[in-house]
């Protein structure tokens, strides 16, 4: 039986069984298939991790991307919804901060720590749904289009291209206008318009695997496009797509605020976006209200930049040609 | 926005593989033609797009347009009418089809103006704004990088690659109310220097060495906003394909012939290592677009970016059309410059 096997497969062959990475004595019966596969998924987690690790910027973004996280979620235990609510506001207007406002308030009286706090739920909650959106649809698309190739690859490729050209602000502006306003327009606008660059680069990836030796025993062995895909290409393609999640996410996050911003979000919902649009429109700018303008811009730019340092530093991880640069 | 950054040599590098590449004479020709072809292409999908995206989509674009407002059934006839909803599908996309390609966007609904006639007016401010922004953001972006990737690994690439990120991850709209607060309003010590928008003021005596110097005034906040947060596409670009060349056999030939380091540098490194830049400010018009949107609607510089915005409160959906359409038929067009300026500028492409 031969065996070609490419040397930047990970791990050592996998048809010999191989004691487990925790090391529980000495194998007897030969490990299911899947065993195998766990243990060697395991691993590869675990170089890549060490490998993370050593990128301190890397790991300062996933640190403050933990903590942002955990404070979102634990918004509805640490804090009172009612202070959202514009009827139940007690301060006055555009206050400076003070020892009972920390960050001042609002045009209504309420509080802007209180605001920044839940709208990173929404600003976090959109950017992520929007990624999920367009990642899924560009891997869908890449992996067809490299997979089946010929017609279906040039017809997809060509859509891919037009949506790559077109700006995706304008494109989106366009969605969210003739759709009824909420949030799940604001996910749709931007789901569907980011998802080009994730499907050009699974199309290469793809490409790129589909090109090893294995996929052709794999072909030769009767293997249905169904495994083929499943089994074979995604696992060689995934790890990519989730670098190019976390990216993602950045611009996102960034396109939400923006369309928000243009007052194209929810109106019945707090995000940083809509914060700073309501800044704007009631003179908080003029007024030099600055305790209502930083919170929520700070906010979008450090959950920005987080994500960035996370998607660069899994790059490296994933792509040995960056290391060391 | 932020993946483009981080991989530009990815959309440059595979750009010209897939059409036209297997050609001896008759090459540059049939690339031309193809890369024509395929911008015709996309112009005709922008035109589709932004037909059915309009009028389609929604189901009614004349609910949308009267949205949150009471219209009695003989207007909202008289609206259908007047917008040619009542004909066939087909014949009102061939009317519209017909009617873009002369120059015929149709009449704003908000203005009673002709949409081509509004967009004709606020043309020249963008163009005055993005381009002034592109250039600055250029040449900052160039000497940085530049500097950066040679001294790679030194404190002053350290320092500029964070501020470039850093810069990257601010949304446009938020830098511009900082600006506007600090530089315009005033905060603190700091008076307010410079307008708070418009392109001119009222009180400009007449001539046109004071108008200039008015419409300069009202541009600094503006620009310096776009430019802050674009440069940092092209830093990050000329520094990664400076890191490129910097191994290359010719630099070392070029030192050992005894050259200083700053001739090798600007003579020999920087030129070829300037091609994806050159590009690379075509392909990302696009996004020099959108931020004029948000510094347009920040600093009411009356350009089509504040036309958008404010056709959006309405929404006045012809005039969005006619910008959607304008918009990104310019990007298009950009991008065919940028293709068939990166085949002439490269001869390792035109060769290969």
């Amino acid at each position: 039986m031969t065996e070609t096997r490419s040397p930047s497969d990970d791990g050592p062959a996998e048809r010999v069984s191989v004691p487990p990475a925790g090391g529980d004595g000495p194998v007897v019966k030969p490990r299911s298939p899947r065993a195998i596969a766990w243990a060697r998924r395991r691993r590869a987690f675990a170089t890549g991790w060490t490998s993370f690790r050593s990128q301190r910027a890397g790991l300062v973004g996933l640190i403050a991307l933990a903590v942002i996280a955990v404070l979102a979620l634990a918004a509805p235990l640490l804090t009172d919804a009612t202070g959202l609510d514009v009827t139940q506001a007690t301060a006055d207007r555009l206050e400076p901060p003070s020892m009972q406002y920390w960050l001042g308030t609002d045009e209504n009286g309420r509080s802007v720590l209180l605001l920044t706090w839940w709208g990173a739920r929404i600003s976090l909650l959109v950017g992520l749904a929007a990624t999920v959106l367009s990642v899924g649809i560009g891997t869908l698309v890449g992996v067809l289009a490299a997979h089946f190739g010929g017609l279906t690859s040039a017809a997809l490729m060509r859509v891919t291209d037009f949506f790559l050209v077109v700006p995706s602000l304008v494109l989106a502006i366009a969605l969210s206008t003739v759709l009824a306003r909420g949030l799940g327009t604001i996910v749709l606008a931007i789901g569907l318009t980011a998802w080009p660059t994730t499907a050009r680069l699974v199309r290469a990836q793809t490409l790129a695997v589909e090109a090893r030796p294995y996929i052709e025993r794999a072909k030769a062995l009767g293997a249905g496009h169904g495994h083929l895909i499943g089994s074979h290409v995604l696992p060689g393609v995934l790890p990519l797509v989730f670098a190019n999640t976390t990216l993602a996410v950045a611009s996102a996050v960034i396109a939400e605020s923006t369309l928000s911003f243009l007052g194209l979000g929810d109106p019945t919902q707090v995000s940083w976006g809509a914060m700073l649009k309501s800044a704007m429109d009631t003179g908080a700018v003029t007024g030099g209200a600055w305790w209502y303008l930083l919170p929520p811009g700070l906010g979008i730019v450090t959950v920005v930049l987080a994500f960035t340092l996370c998607g660069r530093a899994l790059e490296t991880v994933l792509n040995p040609r960056l290391r060391g640069r | 926005m932020v993946s483009d950054v981080l991989a530009p040599s990815e959309s440059l590098g595979d750009a010209p593989d897939s059409e036209g590449r297997s050609g001896g004479g008759s090459g540059l020709a049939r690339y031309v033609a193809s890369k024509v072809a395929g911008a015709a292409t996309s112009l005709l999908l922008v035109i589709l797009l932004g037909f059915f995206l309009f009028r389609v989509l929604p189901g009614d674009p004349v609910q949308t347009m009267t949205r949150g407002r009471a219209v009695s059934a003989e207007q909202i006839a008289e609206l259908r009418e007047r917008f040619g909803l009542d004909l066939p599908l087909w014949q009102q996309f061939i009317d519209y089809l017909f009617g873009v390609l002369r120059g015929d966007l149709g009449v704003s609904y908000f203005y009673s103006r002709p949409v081509s006639d509004l967009i004709a007016e606020r043309f020249w401010p963008t163009v005055l704004l993005a381009g002034s922004a592109t250039i600055l953001a250029v040449l900052l972006g160039i000497w940085l990088g530049t500097r950066s990737a040679w001294r790679h690994g030194s404190r002053f690439d350290r320092t500029a690659t964070g501020v470039a990120l850093t810069l990257w991850s601010v949304p446009t709209f938020w830098l511009g109310l900082i600006v506007l607060m600090v530089f315009a309003v005033g905060v603190g010590p700091i008076p307010g220097m410079f307008p708070t928008g418009g392109i001119t003021s009222p009180d400009t005596p007449p001539g046109v060495i004071p108008y200039v110097l008015d419409v300069a005034h009202h541009l600094v906040l503006p620009c310096i906003t776009m430019v802050a947060v674009i440069f940092a596409q092209y830093q990050m670009v000329m520094r990664s394909s400076l890191l490129e060349e910097m191994g290359a056999d010719y630099l070392t030939t070029a030192r050992a012939k005894g050259l200083r380091d700053e001739l090798v540098r600007r003579r020999h490194a920087v030129p070829n290592a300037m091609l994806p830049t050159v590009t690379l400010i075509f392909l990302h018009l696009g996004l020099v677009v959108s931020g004029a949107i948000m510094v347009e609607t920040v600093f009411s510089w009356p350009g089509l970016g504040l036309l958008t915005y404010q056709a959006l409160d309405v929404p006045d959906l012809p005039l969005l059309q006619g910008t959607f359409i304008v918009l990104a038929g310019a990007v298009v067009a950009m991008n065919l410059v940028a293709d068939l300026l990166y085949r002439f500028l490269d001869p390792r492409v035109r060769a290969s």
